[in-house]
This record gives C-alpha cells, structure tokens and sequence, in this order.
C-alpha cells in the first residue's frame, strides 16, 4: 500500500522537489499562487509521505485518512505533493489551469484523484473536515481528518464556527494546521485584521495547541504525529511559517500571494531551490 | 362538478374547496412537522441518514429524530454556515445528511457553502428549509424566506422540491433520500391541509395533474396548490374549466407536462409564495417564451417585503390567494380570447 514512510532527511528533500513542482506549474500556467504553496509545503510534503495512512492507488479507500487544503487557491502545493506519491501522471503538472485540466485553479474534487474536498472559497475546509471528522466517529473508523488554514482565512467566521464546534463534538480524530505566513492578499495579516495571539485563541476555544516552527521538518512530523495520538480534543497545530518559503525574492513579500514567476524568475527559483538539496 | 375531474385529491376534500371553510374544516398541519415524522421513519429504515440542525430542532420538530437516534443527530448551534460545509463533508463519507434549518438561513446565510461545498461537487446533502414563502406569518419578514427558491433555482445541478400538503411532504422527503445528489426542500410554518394522501404518484421532476380542464392552467407549487384548487373550483361556477397541476419539483421543471397544458389549454397561470423572480413563474416563461408563448400572468410576491400577520390574510394581502389567482385565470382566457380573434 504505502512505501516506508520518509526519515526527516527524505521528507526535506522531498520538499525541495515539491517546492520545485509549484514554480515549475505556477510559471508554466503563467497564474497561480506562489506564495501560500510555498508555505504550506513542508507541512503537505510531510501528510503525504509519512503521516497520512492512505493508498494513492485507491484514492477512495474508505479508511484513508483524509486531506483538506482550506486555503484552496495553493493547490499548486497539494498538485504537487499528489503527482509525486503517484495520484496521477507528474505531466499533468504542466496543464494547471488549462482548458480540460483535472487541475483547476482551485481544488475541484470531481475531477483531481486524491481531491478528498473542492476548495477554494474560504472557511468551508475546516467545516468540511470536522462533518468527515464526526462520520469517523458515528461510522466506528479510526481514519484521520488533517486541514490546513489560512491565517488570512482565519478572518472568515465559518472557521471561528468550525472551531467552536470541533471540541463540542470531541474530535480528537480532526487536526487543524494554521499555515500562519502573516501575508494576505492585500498585506500584511497583522496590519489587515490579525488574528494574533492564534495560540490563546484556539486554546480558549479547546482544542491541543502545538506551536511549531513550520519549516522545521523534524517539528512538523512531530507535531502531526503528536496530533494524530492525541485524546479527547482536536489539535491545532500553529505552524509559523514563511510566505514563499525557500524563493529569496518571494519570501514574505506579498505580491507573491497571486502572481506567477516568469521563466527567468523561475530558473533562478529553480537554481536557488535546488542548491539547498546538493 | 363532479369528483371525477379531480386526481389524487382526497374525496373529503373536494365539497370543501368551493365553501369558505377549507381552512377550518380540513386535517391540516404545517409541512415542516410532516418533514420532522418523516424523517423519523426514515430514521429507521436507513442508518446512513443523519439529521443536521442549527437550533431549530424544537421549532422543526427534528428533535424527535434527535431524542430517538442521538448518535445521528447533530446541533450546530447558530452556524448555519458550519453546518452546510460539515453536511458536504459528512457526504463525502457515504451518509446522508439532511441539514434542517429556516429558508432564508440555508438559502442566504449559508449559500456560498450551499453552491461550493454542495452543488459544485454534487454532494449528496439535502437541505430541508422551512419557513418558506410568507407563510411564517407572524415572525415577519426576517424569517420568511421569499427568495430562496429563485436563488437555489440559480444554482447549477440544484434539484428543488416543494410539496403541497402535509402527505406529500412525507413523500417528498423519502425521494430526495432515494436521489442521488443535492436537494433543496421547502417547507412551510403555517398549517396546510392534508389535500392527498400517501398513494400519490410522488415522482422528482414529474408534475402532477390534479384538476382537468382546458380553458386555462394553474401551474402551482407549495402552499398555493390548495389556493389554485379553491380558484379553480369558483372559476367553474362561471363555466371555465380550470386544470391545476402540482409543480412540487420546480428544478428541474416538467417541461413536457407545461408545453402540453399550454397546446392543449392555451393559458397558463403560475402560483407561488415565492418572489415573482426567478422562481416557478419564471421557470415556466423560459419554458413557453421559447416554445409556445401563450398568454401567461405570475401570481408570486411582487417585489415587496412582507408584514408579521395571520398566514391567509398575508396571502390575501400580498396578492397570492384564491382570489388573486382567480382573476388572473379571468384574464389570461381573456387574452386568449382576443388574440383568437385578432389572428381570426
């Protein structure tokens, strides 16, 4: 079913390749989301190839354990992380966004295998993962609901919904991952609407907070291994993280959000990614 | 007249529609609470059905599926938006969810879960909404859900249903739980009578004809079904032979069973408690601008807020009762008439 899960050392290159797939796709496609892929993609690298029990041949297994990128727009990320475990053929990487792609600009679970929910309008993956959350309880299955959030996405209301009811309803079976790269769309998070301090917060409302370094591989298996295990509540784990992570002109500048590299960007992106695996 | 022009109507039912206490007289009860026992006996049949609420579950009545299956029965609080998105999830894994709660919450409040999380990737989520129309009488117009049929219509692969009477909402809901997919189900607040029973040829997408006739049509859903009848019945002490159909599905529209009515009667009248926009009067226009216009009148809430009020005297003064639906048979005939003669 799955190959031996990754050591910290795999997983970080992994990453790497992961990271090199969503300049490869973003520029190919000439739009996208750069920025929040960046972020989140040793976070997802780690999901699919270590934490996660799920079997890329049979993405419907009833029993895998379930994925959710609420910040739908850095599919780019979750693209990438699905064709290297092998969902689908690596060459669609190259179609994002074009006419009859199974890659859509935001998350479309008809047409991409291992698309456990469409995303893409904000706030609804948390909800989402915390109804597939409540039917492992009711249905007796021991599978693992994991989302990643936003933190811009976390001005949305439907989050602070989800987040009151996750711990009401006991779901020790859902984890959240904040992906908290304080950029926005429009700035900064902080100066916008901040959801600081995003620590208390979550801990008010009931849920294990871990804090972690989110770029800190041997943290973030830890934190989601930790999470999985973990009894009685949900877990949040507040990933601090750096928007454009690992691209030396796109780390923390916010045009970067939504807005493709061109070829010379990338091959320079490209170079600096790889430098850090040889 | 004689019963014979009627189908499925229960016989008691008819010597009412022509006096003026069918209201008074008949077995009736809001449709929100035939949803509530059906779905308690559904509760039974089928595990996979969960009930979803968002603190309306007394006022539903889902609290009975709630007191009888408490494992499958989930209260969200004041979140519809929580619980629309959780209902998409819950889909994903194989149940089905039923998320309870009043029209304008599920068809406002919630609408960007109910078009993305639900209709776009066509999760098998039914959204039971009660409260429609203007028949929340007295709450007013914040809970009267005027809109939500026109908006749902609005929504790619969006199936809606909205039953006539109290048995047919039973049979209604047990469909939708049969049908693969989103289904969007109104209900009213206020007591309708019990017009047909549970041997009615309840089938998504088929419009039923109750009354016989061909001088005009009465194409209605909801709670204006027993109103079309009652027009229907005064219209025939003038001679006109009125048919009425029940439009329980207004998506997707019977298209087959309106180009008929239209060839074979030659006027149409529609009949909602619903905006006059996008909603059945509409979706029958598209129907006949494109195939067979024929004189057609609307009868809906004509782009207005409502009041708090008694439910009949608000369907009287918002122009959606018997009466109202009466006169513009008269008219429609008229037209008719003259464009005969106009083409004679």
């Amino acid at each position: 079913m799955s190959p031996k899960p990754m050591s910290v050392k795999e997983l970080e290159q992994m990453a790497v390749i992961i990271r090199c797939d969503i300049i490869d796709m973003i520029c190919t496609a000439a739009a996208g989301h750069p920025g929040g892929s960046l972020s989140a993609a040793d976070v997802v690298t780690a999901l699919y190839f270590r934490v996660m029990r799920i079997d890329p041949k049979n993405p419907g297994w009833p029993d895998r354990d379930r994925f959710i990128l609420s910040k739908g727009h850095a599919c780019p990320v979750w693209y990438a992380a699905l064709a290297e475990r092998g969902y689908f053929d690596k060459s669609h990487l190259k179609t994002l966004r074009r006419m009859g792609s199974i890659l859509q600009g935001h998350p479309d679970m008809r047409k991409t295998p291992g698309i456990d929910m469409t995303a893409g309008s904000l706030g609804h993956g948390l909800p989402a993962g915390l109804g597939m959350a409540l039917s492992g309880k009711l249905q007796q299955k021991d599978y693992h609901v994991f989302v990643v959030i936003g933190d811009g996405e976390s001005q949305e209301g439907s989050i602070w919904e989800a987040s009151m009811a996750a711990p009401r309803f006991k779901l020790d079976n859902l984890t959240a991952i904040l992906d908290y790269n304080h950029l926005q769309n429009d700035d900064s998070v902080d100066d916008i609407m901040p959801i600081h301090p995003a620590v208390d917060k979550w801990q008010a409302f009931g849920w294990h907070v871990i804090d972690i370094d989110g770029h800190n591989m041997a943290q973030v298996v830890a934190a989601l291994e930790e999470a999985k295990s973990h009894q009685g509540t949900p877990t949040m784990i507040v990933a601090n993280t750096v928007k454009g992570k690992g691209v030396s002109y796109m780390e923390n500048v916010c045009e970067w959000h939504g807005k493709a590299p061109c070829q010379e960007e990338a091959d320079q992106a490209l170079e600096e990614l790889r430098r850090c695996v040889t | 007249m004689t019963i014979n022009h009627y189908h499925y109507l229960r016989p008691e039912i008819v010597p009412m529609l022509a006096s003026d206490d069918l209201f008074a007289k008949a077995e009736q009860q809001p449709t929100r609470y035939s949803y509530a026992e059906a779905i308690l006996e559904l509760g039974e049949k089928n595990s996979k059905v969960v009930v979803l609420d968002a603190d309306v579950s007394k006022s539903i009545k889902t609290s009975a599926f709630a007191d009888k299956f408490p494992d499958r029965s989930f209260n969200f609080g004041v979140a519809e938006q929580n619980m629309m998105a959780a209902a998409a999830g819950m889909a994903t894994t194989g149940l089905i969810p039923f998320a309870t709660t009043y029209a304008v919450f599920a068809s406002m409040r919630a609408l960007d879960m109910v078009r993305n999380s639900i209709h776009y990737p066509q999760l098998n989520v039914k959204i039971a909404a009660s409260h429609g129309g203007i028949t929340p009488g007295p709450d007013g117009v914040t809970h009267q859900g005027q809109e939500d049929l026109s908006i749902i219509r609005a929504i790619a692969n969006s199936t809606i249903i909205a039953p006539a009477d109290p048995p047919t909402t039973k049979l209604a809901v047990w469909a939708a739980a049969e049908y693969v997919g989103p289904v969007y189900l109104s209900f009213t607040r206020d007591p309708v009578p019990a017009i047909f029973d549970l041997n009615y040829p309840f089938k998504i997408g088929k419009a039923v004809t109750i009354r016989d006739g061909n001088d005009a049509t009465i194409i209605a859903l909801r709670d204006l079904v027993v109103q079309s009848l009652v027009a229907a019945e005064h219209l025939s002490a003038k001679g006109l032979n009125v048919r009425v159909i029940d439009c329980h599905t207004l998506k997707p529209l019977d298209v087959e069973t309106v180009l008929a009515a239209a060839v074979e009667t030659g006027a149409i009248v529609t009949a909602e408690n619903n905006m006059f926009y996008g909603g059945l009067g509409s979706a029958v226009a598209e129907v006949l601008v494109e195939n067979n216009p024929i004189p057609m009148k609307r009868i809906g809430v004509r782009d207005t807020f409502a009041e708090s009020g008694p439910y009949l005297d608000l369907l009287d003064k918002y122009g959606l009762s018997a009466k109202h639906i009466a006169a513009a048979v008269e008219e429609v005939i008229a037209r008719k008439k003259n464009t005969k003669k106009r083409i004679a």
